[in-house]
């Protein structure tokens, strides 16, 4: 727990576990809807019909209501055009949207976290050649819907590749691009979908409706909207992978030079990879775009001077804007610096539960009786997301469930609050050692790090030789 | 009631490919009903042949990228078909191959050697020809995320695809 006198307040787990008004209304809602799209909108079943009704009386009240009402109904009758099929993700978009924002609500509460103003959506612009890309994915998209997961097969599913690939080298359509491509290789070894036994239903509706919305006009990652000077204090590292993909995004406290109040900020960085790249070298190929992987690695703080930084907290790395600063102890800044550190608010279209991923500091708590699966903390149990932990690291669940302090992300998934561990403290030989998650995201000089840098190195230069040979003839 | 991993937005579908040396083989996929592949010349550093054993009947095709037949695929699977097999159990485990092949292992053992000698068993006919080009331009594709230039730029979607312990 954050001692209450150094201003964050107590960390009231009693808050994470207590059940959060009309958020079981909202998602027996989008369950309802997910469901419809296990056996496809061409020839919808009486129930489908009913949990599109019950999806349109649910966004009756906002401005979305006549749209998703005739969506609702056209989907119903199996004659869903694409535009219907955009009206139904965004109706499931905003309850979702709405349920983010009563669960950041309750974490604030239970951090004791301000969170700043909202910022205005500022609309990307973009080619015409996006925009026929755009088209291709969204017809795509309409056709899995249609023939829904049981009825997805491998004709179906390659019909993604060609625009997937023509969308990759294009920065506005990234977003869009390594979504797809993660969701249609999952599709694609699922298939034929009349074979599966079960459906990661909230999952690939999530993936579905974002891509869709991802496919008008409008989103892309928030523009830069200001500059950032002054002390950047690493957390820790948190990665996301997919077969094709991956990005390390760097939590930090931000400290302006200018006096303003501390700020919790991020910094990302993303690659494209083939699928044997993993483990180290997953660090290897986003090493070299973001010297704060280093920093971090390395316990020390960055000085930037006129970082450009999105209203959300993302600040735009370029190397160009940092240095390297002093020495600076992650979790000297949980404890001292994290607790009055204002968080940036989400961009309105982007909200949806799994976005949540709060900065957190915890001491004081036991390891749940059954290991690391959970934190008890003042009698409340906290499940742990240990698998998110990478295994191209020192942090293991052995590790957490030993530890004496923890800096983690804050985050809410399948009905509840859970904690992914970023770094731990730990006790070793009498000693407090900490262990980082991302401790090897600039390099490493352990043992076991060392030998893997070199297989992944290896592999690397394999696929490099033949790429030059192939690829440029 | 949903299930907790039917209602989990991060619900583990794919299992990561598992680290493997690429030299011998450095492409292998499960996709497009097939598992398909580049494998290395054993003789010429210039040339890959391009091999492919269909799932449920087990059709195989061997031939060089530029369409020449692999000599060795006549009656039966060749030295870069068995190759290929070995390395994909290698990448997605024994287990995730013979699913997606549909081979019934009779006795229930699963590596790379059953695997091969239960397809091998069948007789399985040659394969369409025509399967090597595209198989090959998606090995381009591959080759072709390492050229792709990174970003700083955030990717508020890949919040859906955490890392995971479990291993193929």
């Amino acid at each position: 727990m954050v001692p209450a006198d150094e201003g964050g307040g107590l960390m009231r787990a009693d808050l994470l576990v207590e059940p959060v008004a009309g958020l079981d209304e909202v998602l027996a809602v989008v369950d309802a809807f997910d469901r419809t799209l296990v056996g496809g909108l061409l020839r919808p079943h009486p129930t489908q019909a009913g949990a599109l009704a019950e999806l349109a009386a649910a966004v009756a009240g906002t401005p979305l209501a006549g749209r998703v009402a005739e969506a609702a109904e056209k989907a119903a009758a199996g004659t869903a055009s694409e535009d219907h099929l955009v009206a139904l993700a965004a109706a499931r978009t905003a309850l979702l949207g709405a349920a983010h924002d009563a669960l950041v609500t309750r974490a604030d509460e239970a951090t004791g976290r301000d969170r700043g103003e909202e910022a205005q959506a500022v609309p990307a612009g973009q080619g015409e050649q996006a925009a026929n890309l755009q088209a291709a994915a969204r017809t795509w998209l309409a056709d899995v819907a249609r023939a829904g997961w049981q009825g997805i097969d491998h004709d179906l599913i390659a019909d993604s590749a060609p625009v997937v690939f023509a969308m990759l080298p294009d920065p506005t359509l990234r977003r869009l691009a390594t979504l797809l491509d993660g969701f249609s290789a999952e599709l694609a070894a699922s298939c034929p979908g009349a074979t599966l036994e079960r459906f990661p239903l909230r999952r690939w509706a999530d993936l579905w409706a974002r891509a869709l919305l991802l496919t008008r006009p409008r989103v892309d990652a928030g523009p830069a909207v200001g500059t950032a000077t002054g002390r950047l204090l690493p957390l820790g590292v948190d990665v996301q992978e997919h077969a094709t993909a991956a990005q390390a995004q760097v939590h930090a406290v931000f400290e302006p030079a200018d006096g303003s109040p501390p700020r919790l900020v991020r910094a990302s960085v993303s690659v494209s990879k083939p699928d044997t790249v993993v483990g180290v070298g997953v660090w290897q190929l986003l090493r070299p775009h973001l010297s704060l992987l280093a920093a971090a690695g390395e316990g020390r703080a960055m000085d930037l001077t006129d970082m450009p930084i999105t209203a959300e907290g993302d600040l735009i790395w370029d190397d160009a804007h940092a240095r390297t600063g002093r020495p600076a102890d992650a979790f000297a800044t949980a404890r001292v610096a994290l607790p009055t550190a204002v968080a940036a608010p989400t961009t309105p279209l982007d909200r949806h539960p799994t976005r949540i991923a709060i900065p957190v500091f915890l001491e004081g708590y036991a390891a749940a009786e059954d290991g690391a699966t959970a934190l008890v903390l003042a009698g409340h149990h906290i499940p742990v997301d240990v698998d998110r932990i990478p295994t191209a690291g020192p942090l293991t669940p052995e590790a957490v469930a030993t530890s004496t302090a923890c800096i983690g992300l804050l985050r809410w998934d399948a009905g509840a609050f859970r904690i992914q561990p970023l770094a731990v403290e730990t006790t070793v030989k009498k000693k407090t050692v900490a262990l980082h998650a991302g401790a090897w995201a600039g390099g490493t000089t352990d043992k076991l790090g060392v030998k893997a840098e070199k297989a992944a190195t290896e592999a690397v230069a394999v696929l490099r030789e033949r790429a030059g040979k192939l690829l440029r003839k | 009631m949903l299930s907790a991993w039917e209602e989990s937005s991060v619900a583990r579908v794919l299992p990561p490919a598992r680290p493997r040396k690429l030299a011998k083989v450095p492409f292998v996929e499960l996709a497009d009903g097939r598992l398909q592949g580049v494998v290395s010349s054993g003789s010429d550093i210039g040339r890959v042949y391009v091999s492919s054993v269909a799932a449920g009947d087990f059709a195989f095709t061997c031939s060089t990228n530029n369409n020449r037949p692999c000599g060795g695929a006549h009656g039966g699977f060749c030295k870069h078909i068995e190759a290929l097999i070995g390395e994909a159990v290698l990448q997605y485990g024994a287990e995730r191959v013979a699913r997606y092949l549909r081979v019934e292992l009779a006795n229930g053992r699963s590596e790379a050697w059953d695997i091969t000698r239960t397809m091998g068993a069948s007789r399985p006919p040659q394969g369409d020809k025509t399967a090597a080009a595209p198989v090959f331009s998606r090995f381009l594709r591959h080759l072709a995320y390492l050229e792709l230039v990174p970003t700083t730029t955030p990717l508020p979607e890949m919040q859906w695809f955490p890392p995971t312990r479990a291993v193929a």
